[in-house]
């Protein structure tokens, strides 16, 4: 028995030091893209190629999720506000939820399951075809080379995507709230310039994708570069990203929300 | 170190010296500068030794083959000698300087003159053929875009994929994509070449194209050819001197003259390809019958 304890402590005791190690390692590779940073910045032409594979190309699904997620809050906001009579604020509140939650959040959590995870596949494969190993040879640092274009284009591109989110979001409520059920066309959209701020609602808003952004790429670039080289070992980075992005995207939001919006103004 | 024809290494096999004068190559061999030196290197992954005790010189302007039974180690010793990985003792000098006691900026100063042409090709599979082969010329040089076009055509019209320069890697056989990172490994013209393996997987006809224009490349721009391979009859014609590896020490060296007449149980089992010899097929294990539960009591 004692010895089974035994196991089972060092068992516990080796995970925490092995995830210790990581985040150690993690961080460590975080300011090495920065420190890196500079290949990227001096031929943008790197960051903007980057900037269409993680950008450009998640626009289509973010959009459509926009939209959707636009047209329930009008229906479901619709529904709730008409009990007391207050239908014409479907407007603040579809703009509200978008801003400040909605957008920031599910964009980013798309942003993870669309961009995160190719940019992760991409540098797990490059690793295990040897590709980076080349890149070292050619004396051509593949962090300068192959990782900070890719996490500076996920970090430039994760706010438009998030605002693009949140338009065609008040865009869907507005058609299921204005168009499909008849409220009030001038009020729809006059309650909701009264009642979002631009520093207050907006600014966080922005905030908020900011950090996402940062914090979704830099796990990626992270899991693919760490993958062990093997088929194996690049798709399970690939589902770790999701899911550990996805985990700290949620957690980042509480947090980010509990200093922003404290029920006073 | 290891001029002599006797293996260097313990427990190794001298090749035959046959009774002739020193040959003129071989004079001109210790004359010419030296561009690689391997001292007394040993290597392991973890517990295992892998290499022990390896010594190798290697001169300018010439090929030199290193063979050996697959999980061997020669991708290691390539690996060594470019400085990605470091020696557990001894070291490697590659154009006089001690690879890695260099930090990384003087590392990366040297690997601008040498470069490895992978087991695999691994060709930047996001880029064209063209632009992989462009790649270094763009990184490390500042020339106008016509002129990286004129050495990239040059480059893959020596490999002879001069029409296929916009294709991507995904579209290319194996041996087209060896040859194109071939291309790509000699776009700066490195002083130094390590090829890993790369007549495997290719036909007759491109083994030989190959095989000369790695002997012609080396012999036009003076630099060093270190060719892996286990093409032994092929790379007998163009290489001036060869290394057996096994069991972690240099088996036997000599130049392909001496190979070819060598009666040297190694040499002549690989030479030959026999199955039987001083070179054991089987990975090491414990006995068959006891794996197998074979007790003698029960069988
Ligand atoms: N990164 C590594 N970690 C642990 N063992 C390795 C690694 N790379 C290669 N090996 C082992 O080292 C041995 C030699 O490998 P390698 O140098 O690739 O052989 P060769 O190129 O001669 O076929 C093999 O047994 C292989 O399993
Ligand atoms: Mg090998």
């Amino acid at each position: 028995m004692p010895r089974r304890v035994a196991i089972g402590i060092r068992g516990i005791g080796h995970r925490v030091i092995d995830s210790t190690w990581r985040l150690g390692y993690a961080s460590r590779f975080f300011l090495l893209i920065l420190l890196k940073s500079g290949t990227s910045l001096r031929r943008f032409s790197l960051v903007i190629r980057e900037l269409y594979f993680t950008g450009v190309l998640s626009l289509i699904i973010i959009s459509v999720s926009g939209l959707f997620v636009g047209m329930v809050l009008g229906l479901q906001g619709y529904e709730t506000l008409q009990r007391f009579g207050a239908e014409s604020a479907v407007g603040t509140m579809v703009a509200l939820s978008l801003v400040r939650e909605l957008g920031p959040v599910v964009a980013a959590l798309l942003f993870a399951s669309r961009a995160g995870s190719a940019i992760t596949a991409e540098i797990g494969l490059m690793k295990a075809t040897e590709q980076l190993a080349a890149m070292e040879m050619m004396a051509v640092d593949p962090i300068a080379r192959v990782v900070a274009p890719r996490f500076w284009a996920g970090v430039i591109s994760m706010p438009f995507l998030a605002a693009m989110f949140s338009v065609v979001g008040v865009f869907g409520g507005y058609l299921v709230a204005v168009v499909l059920i008849g409220v009030d066309d001038g009020s729809f959209w006059s309650q909701m310039q009264n009642a979002v701020d631009f520093r207050y609602d907006i600014v966080n808003g922005i905030i908020k994708t900011c950090v996402f952004g940062v914090a979704v790429t830099a796990v990626a670039v992270f899991e693919g570069y760490d993958a062990s080289p093997t088929a194996e070992g690049v798709s399970g980075a690939t589902t770790r990203t999701v899911v550990t992005s996805s985990l700290v995207i949620l957690g980042l939001d509480f947090a980010l929300t509990s200093f922003m919006f404290r029920g006073m103004s | 170190m290891c001029h002599t024809l006797m293996g260097c290494a313990g427990g190794t096999f001298g090749l035959k010296l046959k009774s002739r004068q020193p040959d003129i190559s071989s004079l001109r061999r210790m004359a010419s500068e030296t561009l690689v030196e391997v001292n007394d290197l040993n290597f392991s992954y973890g517990e295992r030794p892998l290499l022990r005790g390896i010594n190798m010189t290697m001169h300018r302007g010439k090929v030199i083959a290193i063979m050996g039974g697959s999980g061997s180690g020669k991708t290691t010793l390539l690996r060594l000698i470019g400085g990605a990985i470091v020696p557990t003792s001894g070291h490697v000098k590659v154009a006089g300087e001690v690879v890695h006691k260099l930090n990384r900026d003087d590392l990366f100063q040297l690997r601008r003159k040498m470069s490895m042409l992978f087991q695999f090709g691994a060709l930047f599979t996001d880029l064209s053929v063209f632009d992989n082969v462009a790649f270094q010329i763009r990184e490390h040089t500042d020339l106008p875009e016509s002129m990286v076009r004129d050495l990239v055509l040059m480059k893959l019209q020596a490999v002879g994929l001069r029409g296929a320069h916009d294709l991507m890697p995904a579209q290319l056989s194996g041996g087209m994509a060896r040859r194109v990172a071939l291309a790509r490994s000699i776009a700066l013209d490195p002083l130094l070449i390590m090829y890993d393996e790369p007549f495997t997987g290719l036909d007759p006809i491109s083994l030989t194209v190959i095989g000369n224009l790695v002997r012609r490349l080396t012999d036009a721009l003076g630099m060093t050819s270190i060719v892996v391979t286990h093409d032994v009859q092929e790379s007998l014609k163009i290489v001036d001197y060869v290394y057996f590896i096994s069991d972690g020490v240099i088996a036997a060296h000599g130049t392909p003259d001496e190979v070819r007449e060598s009666v040297a149980p190694f040499v002549h089992q690989f030479v030959h390809g026999e199955e039987d010899g001083p070179v054991t097929f089987h990975y090491p294990a414990k006995a068959y019958a006891s794996d197998l539960k074979l007790e003698t009591g029960l069988a």
